[in-house]
């Protein structure tokens, strides 16, 4: 366990926490990238440029990292290329599917004592963790 | 303003995934791997989030209405069905896969280039065919 990090993570996951909660202060919405992501893909009228803007913020903090401090964050594929995408894939489905991922129902979701959250993310962490196993037993 | 506020959340968010390493597939796969070197982290960084989101929500949920618009927007199903279910299982095997999820894909670009923007593009491919499939 020596890798884990307990206080950068406490302090990235309450930043994360503090920006659903203002974005619920201000838009009145759930902080689900996925959910924000899909509107992009599918405009509509007067709902598009908010959701660029969030995504651009996403974007934007490594870059910005990368300019102040000279390094970039980092980015240690574990897995082929195609397993990947195909795992990008598999992300977008599931996401549209089951009406949210990690930000949506891992955190706004399970925030609200919502059970459709608690019992998706139960889901997707169970099964998260299997597929993990079982490509270690296959050696990929 | 509306999306001068919506990027400043956006930047928010994206800070707290890239100081809490979430943008690194190798720390997500950590996380997951629980026959390996296993490594808590993706628990700490979520709990934080949910703390601090469950508080604030009880405060701003309190409120008539958003700062910059009309209503709350808040999700009103309630039922576990099989599209949830279903949903959240593709989701998390792809997610293991991957190594990454929405956010984290965003918010890797700056690092992982083009294997960022593959998985972003197929997520997007993903998002769509979710629509030409009945389930």
């Amino acid at each position: 366990m020596e890798n884990f990090t307990p206080v950068s993570a406490a302090i990235g996951g309450a930043m994360i926490g503090a920006a659903a909660v203002l974005f619920m202060a201000l838009h009145g919405r759930i902080a689900g990238i996925s959910g924000v992501a899909a509107g992009v893909l599918a405009p509509a009228a007067g709902d598009w440029a908010w959701r660029a803007a969030f995504l651009a913020g996403l974007v934007a903090v490594p870059f910005a990292a990368w300019f102040a401090a000279g390094d970039r964050p980092p980015f240690e594929p574990v897995y082929p290329g195609w397993l990947i995408l195909l795992g990008g894939v598999l992300v977008g489905f599931g996401a549209r599917l089951g009406g949210g991922c990690t930000s949506g129902h891992g955190v706004c979701g399970a925030a609200r004592l919502s059970t459709r959250s608690i019992v998706a993310t139960g889901v997707f962490m169970g099964v998260a963790i299997a597929v993990t196993f079982l490509l270690r037993l296959l050696g990929v | 303003m509306k999306n001068i506020a919506a990027f400043a959340v956006g930047l928010l968010f994206g800070l707290g995934l890239v100081v809490s390493q979430m943008t690194n597939p190798a720390k997500i796969i950590a996380f997951l791997d629980i026959a390996g070197n296993w490594d808590p982290s993706l628990a700490v960084v979520m709990a934080a989030a949910l703390g601090v989101s469950f508080l604030g929500y009880r405060v701003v949920l309190r409120r008539g209405k958003p700062l910059l618009e009309d209503a709350f927007h808040i999700p009103a199903k309630t039922l576990i069905d099989r599209p949830l279910l279903v949903g959240a299982g593709v989701f998390g095997a792809g997610w293991a896969m991957a190594g990454l999820c929405p956010g984290p894909g965003f918010s890797s670009i700056a690092s992982g280039g083009l294997l960022s923007l593959g998985f972003i593009a197929a997520m997007a491919a993903g998002m769509k065919a979710r629509d030409f499939v009945k389930l």
